[in-house]
């Protein structure tokens, strides 16, 4: 539904009427009466189509074995312009880089997208999600876990099919 | 086929009392419900469709919240007129519909029942006299609040139901003319043996009657009283829970009320159109359908499936003016006071006085060249017909919503 602007000519003195005019504006009420054009969402039942790259919730990609792709390389709470995620990395005996402590405030995230740009092995997405509420504030600083439980597509930063969106 | 006997009489009275009563109440429940979802379909939104299907139980839910809500009273309020008031308003606006017959005598066992609750032989005078008493309980609840703004919004009630009451008694003049009686059983009797409603041959007085109508039930255009854009919600401001529920059911009984009365003065009542097999009248002691030829009455054969026919046709009719209620509602913005004044003093006023003329002369001029039947509502017709056009397209340029601004000389280049 696009938004048009009407012009309305002011009637000249002496040709306006106020039943005639009622019976135009009854006439136009009535036809959004019987056939309105309908946009309203039901919220619940009928849920909106967003966008591949819409940015919400974050998501943590895992590898086959459930491990997090995460190599903790510390680039995402340096890009972060809200400062909300929380990276504590350490080192295996193999000597492979993994998060011991990897949080998010979805509070403070503006939802920018920078950490999964970043990323340099797409550990980190945010994701095609928006419903994220809960009865506690606490419960929205989301752990590693909680990261990686996240089932919904992660954000198409770009379309793959015109990468330079062209 | 008799009419019931005393004691049958009474016990008739009390249940048409008791359902006559609870359907109004029922009603006006769900009138609620379509003024919000007529409203929302007019601004192309859905209105309330969650509590039961299609939102069929929304006033059982809204009921229950107005029962259990706190009642409020202001400190400075006027105990005694503040707990009056809501009563004072929503009893004129039932009592009223107790003149209204609502379908065909219905014969029973006992004999033939009159399907109106009480058939008082001032009909109309009844009505005029009750509808002035509903400002009372607006203008109470306006003054007894000890709020400005409900103070205000008393003042306009009583300032535009006064104005609009003489057009309203004006108008309805012209129906007494024709039926020759107060009595609303007759008026809907006279449109069956004229053979056309009211409103054709009175299409003007059907005007004026409606637009009065509309400043009665403080319905928009006509809501100053109200103006929730400028008095909070005029005389109720201070109100709650249930004495708000009360002026809430009191503005739709009214309504409700008023399309009845419409319906049974315009358009013919309970009576179905094109089909003599309803029109019944008690003449004499008898109820009859008809005169022949020769004048002899001839007897009605009331039925129950008659009984229900006209009061579907009724309720359809009833239903149709509830409906323009709340289309016109959510068509029009509100008068300014100054309008609305101009509208029923200058406007409404001399055109009612000037057809109630019209149509007096047109009635004496047609007995005295002895018309009659069908021909008579014809000639009827096409002068109000004539008189309808000019108030549309001549009276209606640029004056009827003028106001005290029309008055001022026009400025130069203005």
């Amino acid at each position: 539904m696009a938004a048009t602007v009407k012009v309305v000519r002011r009637p000249e003195a002496g040709k306006t009427s106020y039943l005639r005019a009622t019976m135009k504006g009854m006439a136009v009420t009535f036809k959004h009466m019987i056939r309105p054009s309908n946009v309203t969402l039901e919220y619940p039942e009928e849920r909106p189509e967003i966008s591949s790259r819409w940015r919400g919730t974050h998501v943590m990609e895992q590898h086959a074995d459930g491990r997090p792709k995460c190599v903790a390389c510390g680039l995402c709470p340096t890009v972060c312009p809200a400062n909300c995620i929380r990276l504590v990395g350490g080192e295996d005996d193999m000597g492979n880089r993994y998060p011991i402590v990897y949080e998010i405030d979805e509070f403070r995230c503006i939802f920018c997208g920078m950490c999964q740009e970043v990323c340099p092995v797409e550990a980190i997405h945010v994701g095609v999600h928006f419903e994220n509420a809960e009865y506690t504030r606490d419960r929205f600083i989301y752990d590693l876990d909680r990261l990686m439980e996240q089932d919904h597509p992660s954000t198409l930063l770009w379309d793959p099919s015109d990468p330079a969106s062209e | 086929m008799q009419p019931v006997s005393p004691f049958a009489f009474a016990v008739f009275a009390v249940v048409k009392v008791g359902v006559v009563f609870t359907a109004i109440l029922l009603a006006v429940a769900y009138m609620t419900l379509a003024e919000r979802r007529v409203s929302a379909f007019i601004q192309d939104r859905l209105g309330p469709n969650r509590v039961g299907p299609f939102g069929l139980l929304q006033p059982i839910a809204d009921g229950i919240k107005n029962v259990l809500k706190e009642e409020t009273m202001p400190a400075t309020a006027n105990r005694f007129f503040f707990v009056l008031a809501p009563a004072l308003s929503i009893i004129p606006a039932l009592v009223t519909f107790a003149v209204v017959p609502f379908a065909a005598p219905l014969p029973t066992p006992w004999g033939v029942v009159d399907m109106i609750v009480a058939d008082v032989p001032v009909g109309i005078l009844f009505i005029l006299a009750l509808a002035s008493l509903g400002v009372y309980g607006l203008f109470l609840a306006g003054w007894s609040s000890n709020n400005k703004y409900a103070f205000l919004g008393g003042v306009r009630s009583s300032a535009q139901m006064i104005s609009y009451e003489v057009a309203l008694g004006l108008s309805l003049i012209p129906v007494i003319f024709l039926a020759g009686n107060v009595t609303l059983t007759e008026i809907v009797w006279q449109q069956q043996q004229l053979g056309m409603w009211f409103a054709l041959p009175l299409s003007l007085a059907f005007i004026l009657f409606v637009i009065s109508s509309f400043a009665e039930t403080n319905r928009l255009p006509f809501d100053l009283p109200e103006a929730e854009s400028e008095l909070v919600t005029g005389y109720h401001t201070e109100y709650s829970a249930m004495k708000f529920s009360m002026f809430f059911i009191a503005e739709y009984a009214h309504i409700l009320t008023a399309s009845a009365l419409m319906a049974t003065l315009f358009l013919g009542g309970w009576s179905i159109p094109f089909w003599d097999g309803d029109h019944m009248f008690w003449y004499e002691g008898a109820l009859i359908s008809g005169f022949s030829p020769m004048g002899e009455p001839i007897p009605a054969s009331p039925a129950w499936w008659k009984t229900l026919l006209t009061f579907g046709a009724f309720c359809v009719k009833t239903s149709f003016f509830v409906l323009v209620f709340i289309w016109v509602r959510w068509t029009l913005p509100r008068f300014r006071y100054d309008q609305v004044m101009h509208l029923g003093w200058k406007v409404m006023l001399p055109t009612a006085l000037t057809y109630v003329m019209l149509v007096a002369g047109t009635i004496l001029l047609l007995d005295q060249m002895r018309v009659g039947g069908i021909l008579f509502g014809a000639a009827l017709t096409a002068v109000s017909g004539a008189a309808t056009l000019t108030f549309v397209f001549v009276v209606d340029r640029d004056r009827i919503i003028g106001g005290s601004a029309r008055s001022v000389p026009r400025l130069k280049g203005d």
